[in-house]
């Protein structure tokens, strides 16, 4: 009667084959497969950071220098929007219809990010007022940089938003979160930024907060950045920015005592607080379209020859080696001349002896140092006695990066044999083939930092602290140990006694001395004058110098583009920097006053 | 007095004990979707497992109501009831509330009532009727067209609505016409037109109808096992497309992909024709049929969608496949719901303590994705269980069936067991991602009250049938 009573299997089967297919797809997704595991947490999970203040920076006389501004990031909670009038928080927030739809639209998406960020106070103090007025809405603080006094933005550097790669690259930053770009900011980041508190919440699909999550296990407190006191002399930074503002050029002091860094300047210079906040995408751009450079760190990454600065060295090789004495004495002749090589120079009394040598910045006594060096038969060959001068060279951190706490420093550049084996052939150069070394020309490239590090040197008579931009961080007892390291060269103390009394001469010897613009009466300022050969136009004007002599308190090095002689600018220049720093006043107003008066900014 | 102890002891305890503990694990899951700190009492009916507790104390009212009544109602109203389901039906096309964009409800009293739960029953207790009824000893043309019949009619009433969904479940019964002897081959094509059916919203046309040439062609080879006849079709058809496809493309007629092939179709058909009028080859004619039948169910389809059916009604259906509404995109719904599940592990969260399913990550968590919750605070323990004990159910369902005398209450047991398999299944399986998003609800699990009084009475007329087996003597 029943004859398809068998079918009762074939339809149990069908019911046991789907359940051991769901069930073996239930295996996989839940035992097997991990990943909806971490899915679900991020789906559930809503971390609010708690931005902490950055740390202050400080002049070395404890001035303030870089503070914190509150700014306000307007943000949206899609699951709490209710209607509201749209055309009143249109007008309070200057922006569009399609804007504000947009914005909506977008906050679904992205939770986290602000619909405008940074409101301005102005915008901010109407809207806090009003704010009741528009439910899903809320303003979230953070904190953005001001500065109270718009100086040395080159070496305090600026602070953004982080991107994706530094997100990727490290884990404590994440989206919307600040870090230090350049300069200071980069490098005391660790110490500036402080730790960044966060709150995790448990929350719902439309990221309302439901609760803390796992009980708070994760929550933390912000921890605010710590304190910074930089070694920048802020009167003197301002002052020499001053002086400098209507040149291209750098200007960097240091205390020789200790290799901090009392001034730092890069003309053109920007103000800091362009790069601060919404803007600053904006103004850097403007910046770095600028075709007289603003954000080009000329201290660090600007590449001159040393010009006739560099004869002091020279010298000190000189009379390190002994191929001289400082009562060697050469004759001069309007220039330097053998064979078909003429180095030119300019009319003095011949002969000269080293100490005049280096007061009348003879290019003929120097070329015949520099030949007796390379040509020292002690060594064998040119080769030899050329890397014996390198050796020299480089223990003065020539032509090498500083490694010190400022960020895109750039090495310079000091030849080595080989670089002339390439271009000559091996044994195919000598002395003369490389005369201009001897004036501070020809392939020797150094920044304007290196060139104040090489004052501070002889200032020294002989050794050096790298130079560093920081005094002092609040909750540690020391800066980084390598700035209290000395660092020796390779010459004795002794010779660099009549380098310095010649350096002096230049600036106090009467006739003959180049540099007789910066003599100051009560104070002994030892310096030289150079010229870097400017291929494109005008020749760089150099200085450097130190003072007072015997106990020398700031050694700098002042470079100014386009400017001729280095008695002509650097020099005026230099001897008012010296005179600020040491006395704080300004005898001669006069040299101030045609200083600001002229403008080279355009002068190629 | 003394038939009541009779019932009572030949009641089936044991599908007695898995429905309370379905319904039981399933309020526990819904309260577990529902609950949060602000939790006071089970009882507010404000929510969603207060009200569930309502429609429970419902059902209960509606099995103790099935127990008093007299077992002969049920063979004897089947038709009536059957008649009254397909009123509500066309009632609740013209007086139904919109929800989703499909007239399926009733708003009553601030009920909801969804006749489509009742029409399911109807047609079971039909079916039961029908086909035990005298005469029927054969399964006849005129027998599968009577019950095409009874299934047909509320399926159609429904696609109206349209809740495409809900009217797949009556697919379901030709596994009780297949027990009754229905050809298993007409099962496996109306599977077939039907899986057609489905694919034909979710693909392209040109796909399913270069799937379908390929599956006959594969039938054809099956059928006269010569590879020759295989690879003769194979190639005509193959350089006739291919001819095709680069005129269209060189010369740039612009006609459609699927017209492309379709006339490659005609055209190699009737070479294959004339060639097959020589030489013996079985089946062509009985095969082409059967392939043009198919191709054409792509193009009804899209002519339904397109003509026929209102904007509103298209953009249901749409809902329906997870095409639209979608506010995160395709698939997120699906996507949600398995990482909910994925994330419970081996043995889950634990109760109250999932995430996902809690703070809405998941769409319809409390119905349609209720399973979701089960298997992120249960893991895989309880999902497997609870599937097993489904499958417990189903097959305690047909064992039931097969012991029974009476031929009404076997059809009406296999009805049972098919909608709940049918259900289950597509239920499961679009949770994780197994099958399209279909908005049917788990039996006994899922939140609302037609679907769980409709469940438990659907159940519960066939404890009270089974309960009375002895009585056919
Ligand atoms: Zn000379």
């Amino acid at each position: 009667m029943d004859q398809h009573s068998d079918r009762k299997f074939i339809i149990g089967g069908i019911i046991l084959l789907i359940t051991l297919i769901i069930l073996v797809r239930l295996f996989f997704l839940q035992v097997i497969d991990t990943s909806s595991k971490l899915s679900a947490e991020n789906n559930s999970k809503r971390i609010d950071f708690e931005y902490p203040a950055r740390g202050l920076i400080y002049d070395r006389n404890h001035k303030l220098l870089v503070y914190n501004q509150p700014a306000y990031d307007l943000m949206i909670t899609p699951s709490d929007l209710k209607p509201f009038d749209t055309t009143e928080l249109c007008d309070i927030l200057k922006i569009s219809r399609e804007r504000m739809k947009e914005g909506i639209k977008n906050s679904y998406k992205k939770l986290r990010d602000p619909f405008i960020k940074q409101l301005s106070p102005e915008t901010y103090a109407v809207l806090q007022e009003r704010l009741f007025k528009f439910p899903g809405f809320y303003v979230k603080a953070r904190t953005l940089r001001k500065y109270e006094r718009e100086i040395a933005s080159h070496l305090l550097g600026y602070v953004g938003e982080v991107d994706e790669a530094i997100i990727q690259a490290d884990p404590n930053y994440s989206l919307g979160d600040y870090i230090g770009i350049s300069g200071l900011e980069k490098s005391y980041e660790k110490v500036l930024r402080g730790e960044k508190g966060q709150k995790v919440y448990l929350v719902d699909v439309h990221s309302k907060v439901m609760g803390p999550f796992q009980g708070g296990r994760f929550d933390k407190d912000a921890t605010v950045g710590r304190d910074i006191v930089c070694t920048i002399d802020a009167d003197l930074q301002e002052y020499g920015e001053k002086l400098m503002k209507n040149y291209k050029g750098s200007v960097v002091a240091l205390e020789p005592s200790t290799g901090e860094i009392l001034a730092f300047i890069s003309s053109p210079f920007y103000n800091p607080s362009l790069l601060i906040g919404r803007q600053r995408t904006q103004n850097y751009l403007l910046l770095q379209k600028d075709t007289l450079q603003p954000i080009f760190n000329r201290p660090l990454m600007a590449n001159y020859p040393p010009g006739s600065t560099f004869k002091t060295i020279n010298g000190l090789i000189g009379l390190q080696e002994k191929v001289i004495s400082t009562q060697s004495e050469f004759y001069c002749d309007l220039g330097y001349y053998s064979g078909r090589v003429r180095v030119g120079c300019h009319n003095h009394h011949s002969p000269l002896d080293f100490r005049e040598g280096i007061q009348n910045s003879c290019n003929a006594y120097f070329c015949n140092v520099f030949r007796r060096i390379i040509e020292d038969p002690k060594y064998g060959n040119v080769t030899e006695a050329f890397n014996n001068w390198r050796r020299h060279v480089v223990s003065f951190n020539l032509g090498s990066r500083l490694n010190s706490d400022f960020t895109n420093e750039l090495p310079g550049f000091i030849p080595q044999s080989s670089y002339y084996d390439k271009y000559y052939g091996k044994n195919g150069w000598k002395a003369l083939t490389i005369i201009s070394l001897a004036i501070g020309q020809g392939e020797i490239l150094v920044t304007p930092m290196q060139m104040a590090n090489m004052t501070s040197i002889i200032a020294n008579r002989g050794y050096y602290y790298i130079p560093h931009s920081v005094k002092e961080i609040q909750g540690q007892n020391n800066i980084d140990e390598r700035f209290k390291e000395k660092k020796y060269t390779t010459i004795d103390t002794a010779n660099f006694r009549p380098v310095i009394e010649g350096m002096y001469l230049a600036v106090n010897g009467g006739a003959g001395s180049t540099a007789y613009w910066a003599r100051l009466p009560k104070i002994a300022i030892c310096g030289k004058t150079g010229t870097a050969e400017n291929p494109h136009g005008e020749d760089h004007s150099i200085f450097i110098a130190f003072a007072p002599k015997d106990d020398p308190k700031i050694a700098l090095a002042v470079y100014v583009e386009n400017a001729g002689f280095g008695s002509s600018y650097a020099a005026p220049i230099a001897s008012l920097l010296i005179e600020k720093y040491l006395t704080d006043t300004i005898t001669r107003p006069w040299m101030e006053q045609r200083l600001l008066e002229t403008n080279l900014l355009y002068k190629n | 007095m003394k038939r009541t102890i009779n019932i009572f002891g030949s009641i089936d305890w044991l599908m007695v004990i898995i429905y309370l503990f379905l319904v039981f694990f399933g309020w526990l899951n819904i309260f577990a979707v529902g609950y949060n700190e602000k939790f006071t009492t089970i009882f507010n009916l404000k929510l969603n497992y207060g009200s569930q507790l309502l429609w429970i104390l419902f059902s209960f009212i509606l099995i103790i109501i099935i127990f008093i009544l007299d077992f002969k109602v049920f063979p004897f109203f089947a038709y009536i009831i059957y008649g009254l389901s397909l009123l509500l039906l066309l009632l609740v096309l013209k007086f139904g509330t919109e929800v989703n964009a499909a007239k399926s409800w009733f708003r009553l009293f601030g009920f909801s009532i969804q006749p489509s739960e009742f029409a399911k029953i109807g047609t079971s207790l039909a079916l039961a009727r029908y086909l035990s009824g005298y005469g029927i000893t054969k399964f006849t043309l005129k027998t599968f067209g009577i019950c095409a019949g009874i299934i047909g009619a509320p399926f159609l009433l429904i696609l109206m609505q349209p809740d495409p969904g809900t009217a797949l479940v009556f697919a379901a019964f030709l596994l009780v016409l297949f027990r009754e002897g229905l050809p298993g081959w007409i099962l496996v094509i109306v599977v077939f037109v039907f899986a057609l059916f489905l694919f034909s919203l979710l693909l392209e046309t040109g796909i399913i109808v270069t799937a379908l040439i390929g599956i006959v062609l594969v039938f054809h080879f099956i059928l006269n096992r010569k590879p020759k006849v295989f690879f003769t079709s194979l190639v005509i058809f193959g350089i006739i497309y291919a001819g095709l496809f680069l005129a269209n493309k060189y010369l740039e007629a612009g006609i459609r992909y699927d017209l492309v092939i379709i006339l490659a179709l005609v055209i190699s058909s009737i070479i294959y024709i004339v060639l097959t009028l020589k030489h013996k080859v079985k089946h062509v004619f009985v095969l082409l049929i059967f392939l043009y039948g198919f191709v054409a169910v792509p193009y009804s389809v899209d002519f339904v969608f397109h003509e026929v059916l209102k904007p509103h009604q298209q953009k249901r259906i749409n809902i329906m496949l997870g095409k639209e509404q979608d506010p995160r995109g395709y698939g997120y719904n699906v996507n949600q719901s398995k990482i909910a599940i994925g994330s419970g592990g081996f043995s889950g969260k634990g109760f109250l303590d999932g995430t996902q399913t809690k703070f809405d990550f998941v769409p319809e968590q409390s119905t349609d994705f209720i399973f979701c919750t089960v298997g992120e605070e249960w893991g895989f323990v309880g999902t497997s269980v609870v599937l097993l004990i489904f499958a417990g159910l189903m097959v305690r369902i047909i064992i039931v069936a097969e012991r029974q005398r009476s031929k009404f209450t076997r059809v009406y047991a296999y009805a049972v067991a098919s909608v709940l398999l049918i259900h289950v299944a597509i239920n499961i399986s679009m949770t994780i991602g197994l099958f399209p998003v279909i908005g049917i609800p788990l039996p006994f699990f899922s939140y609302g009250g037609s679907s769980l009084m409709g469940f438990s009475v659907l159940l519960f007329i066939l404890i009270r049938l089974d309960a009375m087996r002895k009585a056919y003597l």
